[in-house]
């Protein structure tokens, strides 16, 4: 019976080429947008780390002094230096990484390459075991290197094939400001989106390119990067980071789950009154421990701009569906001398409902392909944006399946109430007429 | 014209009647909204820097290798005496910013040294003696640097400049009476006084955040000696920015090899600063226009579309009327005005939808609110488009010969 239907469909949809094809554009037209800001949308709200996003912490304290104190107020974004050595050192966590973004001056051996600056991460040991980076060459270094302020340093696959040609290059020497640093490790490809752990540098950028223990760049007094706030009478210069009043570290903790967290937040707690009797902090504690996805949220990292034209993609599919519906209803209706036959002759009325719905799945098939098109070339188009996560802009597998699925569901919830009306056509009357 | 047995003609095609109404309210719900934000947007991204922009270019100099603020500060002070030298240039600055950057510096002023609250914020510029000419600024009160105040610092010195400059916007915000000139006023790392005062210039970030001070730029005697290098923000003779952007780089090179210019932005003409800037605001624009024209078409298309159906259905009736006396012009007019009544119905859905929309924007995405003459210019626009819309199907229907009348379907 189905095979017979989309032959009746076909021919249909064959006899009014124009009213077909501006059915098939409209649910084109809506679902090409919708597609296109939805797959922006997904990509941008993914979890970074998935499968152990909840197990990622980051606790805020508030070091600050009196100066606008507002009870309840967000604390501080990034933690002191002090702060962040001491939750460190205390080990409260599975496991535990101080860091901030920097850029270091590579001076490579090769002749006729020019020195340029990378964008580095300096961190603490369990950076690569906690983010679960995945390691092409060699490994990264241990607490004892980061107690050493040992001259280590891992790097990406990228950096890795612009230096050495894509060849293990553990066990070489790499020149950065002037010091000879040791290569450890080569990172394979690696890029959480968004950025979670440093959200100054941008919030889809790639990552680093230079990795090195926290305690090394600031012996060498490396450039960091990212924002340092500072209060009181804390001027923060270069020098004195490690005493300033000035939060300039993003601290980040793993925990075995939310029971642990709650354990963990006393130990905040704790700590901030601990401070606040040795006189260091003045406020009363207030400390916050979001994980990684309630962290994302926190700081709004998707754009605006981006929800905004998901919306819109949608307002604007709604337009379409409206649209086909009426244009269906149209087009049923004028066939109302053939349906009367149909049912004059012993069909059902079931049996028309079905015909007629097989009808709209098949402009909405059409219509799913041509949105699909549309949705790829809305993707290019974003591609060539020039946001840092244009490039993430890709269709997968389950966005395209979606697109099918929203395409032909919606063409066929388009075609029910124009299906019904035809339905109840009287036979008689119809052929009355002829 | 009758338009009660219109109104009856419509209660008999209830479904389709409610569906164009329908897609004109939501079009027009759209398209109010879309109207107001490009208008946002373009007027966001034609606002004024206060520079002088078309001779202007600017170079971010980075160097290599590390070297002490001294060493730096001698370096900055070469690559400008280099720049200054070229024929097409006609002066040139070192700061550590420029509007429309993105990011830059940016520090609370406070009237009283004991005060708990900033009174404002403002954007930081670092500036020599050739600062206002270089970019063109207009002194309106006060005086400029004089050269021997200009000192150098490195970025994570504090911040104490003896003298100022401020901008207008600031100064209104900080001397409502419009005494600024010899004021003392509080930064981070201290007091200082206000020298002079500039017509305008805009800050470093466009973004929404920075938007309550736009305008409030401070201008501080220094120069940013660091080994990251600065910007130095090139005024070419007139006519010649062309000739000075591609000549500035290769003496800066071939005084001193020992430097990074990045290829994408290491040397950017104001026009491509301008662009980059608000490159998110125009793309909106952009995509809020085309979405509102493909729905416009999409609209026009359903009404062309149930129109012609409606009119082939009546064609008997038509002919009827016609036999009967009726002109075709009447006929004409029945479905002007049947598309008319529709379009209105309509639109009073879109014109609330409209608003209801505004309002959800308003708190989700801190929007402006709405105001009446978009929803007026989308109200009429739909209208127009609906009569336009149905012109074509009721020219049709107007021609239908009274003999059909006659003839059995």
């Amino acid at each position: 019976m189905f095979g017979y239907y989309l032959d009746l469909a076909l021919r249909s949809l064959r006899r009014n080429k124009m009213l077909t094809a501006l059915m098939v554009l409209a649910i084109a037209l809506g679902i090409g947008a919708s597609m296109t800001t939805l797959t922006v949308l997904h990509v941008l709200s993914g979890d970074p780390m998935p499968g152990r996003s909840a197990t990622l912490f980051y606790p805020q304290l508030d070091p600050q002094d009196m100066d606008g104190y507002e009870p309840g107020k967000e604390p501080m974004q990034q933690v002191t230096w002090i702060d962040g050595m001491n939750l460190l050192h205390a080990k409260r966590g599975l496991r535990q990484a101080l860091m901030t973004g920097g850029a270091v001056p590579v001076q490579p051996a090769q002749s006729g390459m020019d020195p340029f600056y990378s964008d580095a991460r300096y961190t603490s040991n369990d950076f690569f075991a906690m983010f679960q980076v995945p390691f092409l060459y060699g490994r990264g270094w241990s607490e004892a290197d980061d107690n050493d302020k040992a001259r280590v340093v891992v790097i990406t696959r990228t950096l890795n094939e612009k230096l050495f040609a894509g060849k293990d290059s553990t066990g070489q020497t790499l020149r950065m400001g002037d010091t000879a640093f040791r290569i450890i490790g080569v990172l394979d490809s690696w890029r959480p989106n968004p950025h979670f752990y440093d959200m100054n540098m941008g919030n889809y950028v790639a990552s680093e390119d230079v990795f090195l223990p926290l305690t090394t760049a600031r012996e060498l007094r490396f450039d960091h990067n990212g924002s340092t706030d500072c209060w009181g009478t804390g001027g923060g210069d270069e020098e004195h980071m490690e005493t300033a009043p000035c939060v300039w570290l993003q601290f980040w903790v793993q925990l075995s789950g939310v029971s642990d967290a709650a354990t963990y937040k006393e130990f905040l707690v704790h700590y901030s009154q601990e401070q606040k009797a040795m006189g260091r902090f003045q406020r009363p504690p207030n400390v916050r421990l979001p994980t990684l996805m309630e962290w994302l949220d926190i700081n709004k990292v998707v754009p605006g701009d981006v929800r905004l034209q998901t919306w819109l993609a949608f307002g604007f599919l709604l337009v379409c569906l409206v649209n086909t519906i009426g244009l269906m209803l149209a087009k049923f209706l004028r066939r109302s001398g053939e349906l009367g036959v149909r049912r004059a002759l012993g069909a059902s009325k079931r049996e028309v409902f079905a015909q007629l719905l097989v009808e709209s799945g098949v402009i909405g098939l059409a219509g799913g392909m041509g949105g699909l098109l549309l949705a790829f070339l809305g993707l290019w188009l974003v591609r060539k944006q020039p946001s840092d996560y244009a490039a993430l802009a890709h269709l997968d597998m389950s966005m395209l399946l979606i697109t099918f699925l929203l395409a032909v569901g919606s063409s066929l919830l388009a075609g029910l109430l124009p299906a019904w009306r035809a339905c109840q056509i009287t036979p008689a009357l119809q052929l009355k007429s002829q | 014209m009758q338009i009660k047995p219109i109104l009856s003609a419509l209660r008999r095609h209830k479904a389709g009647t409610f569906l164009i109404a329908m897609q004109i309210a939501l079009t027009l719900a759209i398209v109010c909204n879309a109207l107001f934000i490009i208008h946002q947007r373009l007027a966001h991204l034609s606002e004024p820097t206060g520079i002088d922009e078309p001779d202007i270019f600017v170079i971010q100099n980075e160097w290599v290798g590390s070297s002490t603020t001294d060493q730096a500060d001698a370096k900055i002070l070469e690559d400008l005496r280099v720049l200054r030298e070229l024929s097409s240039v006609q002066d040139v600055t070192s700061s550590n910013s420029y509007p429309l950057r993105g990011g830059g510096w940016d520090d609370g002023i406070k009237l009283k040294p004991d005060q708990l609250q900033d009174t404002t914020g403002s954007t930081v510029y670092f500036a020599d003696d050739h600062f206002v000419d270089t970019l063109g600024l207009k002194l309106i009160a006060g005086r400029n640097f004089r050269a021997e105040e200009i000192s150098r610092m490195d970025w994570r010195d504090r911040l104490g400049p003896a003298q100022v400059m401020v901008t207008k916007a600031l100064a209104d915000k900080l001397f409502p009476q419009g005494d600024a000139v010899g004021k003392t006023i509080y930064l981070v790392g201290g007091p200082t006084t206000i020298v002079g005062v500039v017509q305008m210039l805009q800050a470093q970030s466009v973004d929404r955040w920075a938007a309550d001070f736009a305008y409030r730029s401070l201008i501080v005697p220094k120069r940013l000696a660091t080994s990251l290098g600065v910007f130095y923000i090139v005024r070419a003779r007139p006519g010649q920015l062309d000739a000075a952007m591609r000549t500035a780089p290769k003496a800066l090179f071939e005084h001193n090899p020992r430097r990074v210019l990045d290829d994408e932005a290491g040397v950017l003409s104001f026009a491509q600063v301008r662009s980059r800037a608000y490159e998110r605001d125009r793309g909106m624009a952009i995509l809020m226009g085309v979405i509102c024209v493909v729905l416009l078409a999409i609209t026009a298309a359903g009404i062309v579309g149930l129109t012609s159906f409606w009119v082939g259905q009546r064609r008997k009736q038509i002919g009827v009327r016609r036999a009967l006396g009726a002109t075709r012009r009447d006929i004409l007019n029945y479905f002007m005005t049947e598309n008319l009544l529709i379009s209105s119905a309509g639109a009073l859905i879109g014109v609330l939808l409209a608003i209801a929309i505004n309002l959800w924007l308003v708190t989700r995405f801190e929007m402006n609110r709405l105001s009446l003459v978009y929803v007026l210019a989308g109200v009429v626009i739909l209208l127009l488009l609906g009569q336009g819309a149905v012109l074509a199907p009721a020219m049709r229907a107007s021609r239908v010969p009274p003999v059909e009348a006659t003839r059995s379907v």
